[in-house]
């Protein structure tokens, strides 16, 4: 077996609060995600899936327990990985272009090159007519697009997603869940996608894996059968979707009482 | 709302001329209020409930602006005056603001020295720093320099508190991104820090030019060749109540300018900014 994207041994993170006191986020989580598999994070509000995407960045460190980019530890920020935020990152200052250009740009490519790669992802993403549109003037599905552009453009090996689509409404979601299916099948990254909606992680993902309430660790994990290329609006309605849906619910509902 | 002119429906002309009404009531409203604010204060003043030696009337305060403006004040012609006031507040609001956003992004980014430092600046931010003006002049005589000084004085403390809170404010999900996309820090603090903390610094610089005036004008006060401060410094020496009142209108027309100036390059820099919409139905 060839050496895995992404390798979490034996993790654990702390948080200090000003007053002195630790809260254990993560204990002992260990998961790997093999190269080009789509992995899905499903797990209870606050059990630390936004802690584990940022521990294999490299910008919140494990407070034990060590984290591999492909074989190598991590250390600092991977320029092979691409973050797409729940909330709004893109920067209300710039137009869409700009903020699509500006990952090649931080890199240190040449304007007029970074600008013209820039616009072709404008229209890979259908945003065509829109690239001198500044964010506050774009819809939330847009806004989206423009993440999306802006993360894809740097073609990460890795790709991780932290609830991206959690604040879009449920047709836009499909919409958008469609897209990044179309953007991730032509290079085949390996992606990290946290969310809490059970549906969108079978739509998506060739694994699903459940976490238990925090601190967290891996209680259980699916294969997602289904074949690809995937139709993101049919898909939920065969009964296998639905019998998986409802076993990953048991398991969920566990967690989520209290 | 994009629709082109010439598809005007009855329901855009009717938005268009309600917009244009309240417009002109602002207007004529404001210049009523000037009307009856002025005119009382002259009646009042000709008849006798107000004393003109304390307080001024409006005649008088126009018969001393033409004065001024045609046959210069008692330190030279008024524009000259007023040059010389407005170079103090400018130089001393330019080297004010600038050191101001440097130190203010510099702590913003950096924790330790904000700790150390943030005591220190909150305590030279509690004196009345107009009191270092009388210090200024010791040391830096009679001229421009004490003036610039104490204007540089009023504006930094307004512009580094604003730049250093507009850092503080910077949102944490542009800056991971910006270094996940692979920005240095540099980068970073050029490219999102900047131009986030730049809503916060531009909404102090229009405090800040007022203080700078107040600075410059302190200064002249407190002792100088030249200068509006100068003129109200003598005016008052001769209990001349009107000279006081004009001076003060040179400055107000003055810094109306600035402030205008100020606006218009808030608006292009941060033109990125969503627009404002009228709200359906307010009058």
């Amino acid at each position: 077996m060839s050496t895995p994207a992404i390798e979490l041994i034996n993790v654990s993170r702390k948080f200090v609060t000003p007053t002195g006191s630790t809260v254990l986020a993560l204990k002992n989580l260990s998961l790997t995600v093999a190269e080009g598999e789509f992995c899905a994070i499903v797990g209870p509000t606050g059990c630390g899936k936004s802690t584990t995407l940022g521990m294999i960045t490299g910008l919140s460190p494990p407070s034990s327990g060590t984290v591999k980019v492909f074989g190598r530890e991590v250390r600092g920020i991977d320029p092979n990985i691409g973050f797409v935020f729940q909330s709004d990152a893109v920067f209300p200052w710039k137009n869409v272009l700009d903020n699509i250009a500006a990952g090649p740009l931080y890199r240190g490519m040449q304007k007029d090159e970074a600008r013209h790669k820039a616009m072709d992802w404008v229209q890979r993403v259908g945003l065509k007519g829109f690239e001198h549109h500044y964010p506050h003037q774009l819809s939330g599905g847009m806004k989206k697009r423009v993440a999306l552009a802006q993360t894809f453009i740097n073609e990460p090996k890795i790709l991780l997603m932290d609830e991206p689509f959690s604040a879009l409404d449920v047709q836009t979601r499909a919409l958008m869940q469609e897209e990044l299916l179309g953007l991730w099948s032509e290079h085949k990254a390996s992606v990290v996608f946290v969310t809490h909606d059970i549906e969108e992680a079978l739509t998506l993902a060739d694994r699903v894996l459940i976490l238990t309430k925090g601190p967290a660790v891996v209680k259980q994990t699916y294969d997602v059968p289904f074949a690809r290329p995937r139709n993101v609006l049919e898909a939920r309605h065969t009964p296998e979707f639905i019998e998986l849906s409802r076993k990953i619910w048991t398991d969920l509902r566990d967690e989520v009482t209290f | 709302m994009n629709q082109p002119n010439q598809a005007l429906s009855d329901e855009d002309k009717a938005n268009m001329a309600k917009i244009r009404a309240r417009k002109w009531l602002v207007i004529s409203l404001r210049v009523a209020f000037a009307v009856v604010f002025l005119s009382g204060w002259e009646i009042s003043a000709r008849v006798g409930w107000l004393d003109p030696f304390f307080f001024a009337q409006p005649s008088l305060i126009y018969d001393q602006l033409v004065t001024w403006v045609v046959d210069g004040t008692s330190q030279g012609p008024l524009w000259n005056e007023l040059l010389v006031t407005l170079e103090e507040t400018v130089i001393g609001f330019f080297i004010g603001s600038a050191l101001g956003i440097v130190f203010g992004i510099f702590l913003g980014r950096n924790k330790l020295a904000s700790d150390v430092f943030s005591l220190y600046i909150k305590m030279a931010n509690a004196i009345p720093r107009i009191v270092l003006g009388s210090i200024f002049i010791i040391m830096f005589g009679l001229g421009m320099g004490s003036k610039i000084a104490l204007a540089v004085v009023m504006v930094f403390f307004v512009v580094f508190g604003n730049a250093f809170q507009g850092v503080v404010e910077a949102d944490r999900n542009l800056i991971a991104n910006a270094y996940i996309l692979g920005a240095t820090k540099r980068q970073v603090t050029m490219t999102v820090i900047l131009p986030s903390a730049m809503t916060w610094i531009l909404a102090s610089l229009h405090v800040s030019f007022g203080f700078a005036l107040v600075g410059a004008v302190v200064g002249e006060f407190l002792g100088s060749r030249h200068g509006i401060g100068l003129l109200i410094a003598t005016a008052q020496g001769s209990f001349n109540a009107a000279g006081v009142f004009a001076a003060m209108v040179v400055l107000a027309i003055a810094a109306m300018g600035a402030e205008y100036l100020i606006t218009m390059l808030e608006d292009r820099i941060l033109k990125w900014r969503p627009a404002q919409f009228v709200e359906h139905g307010s009058n």
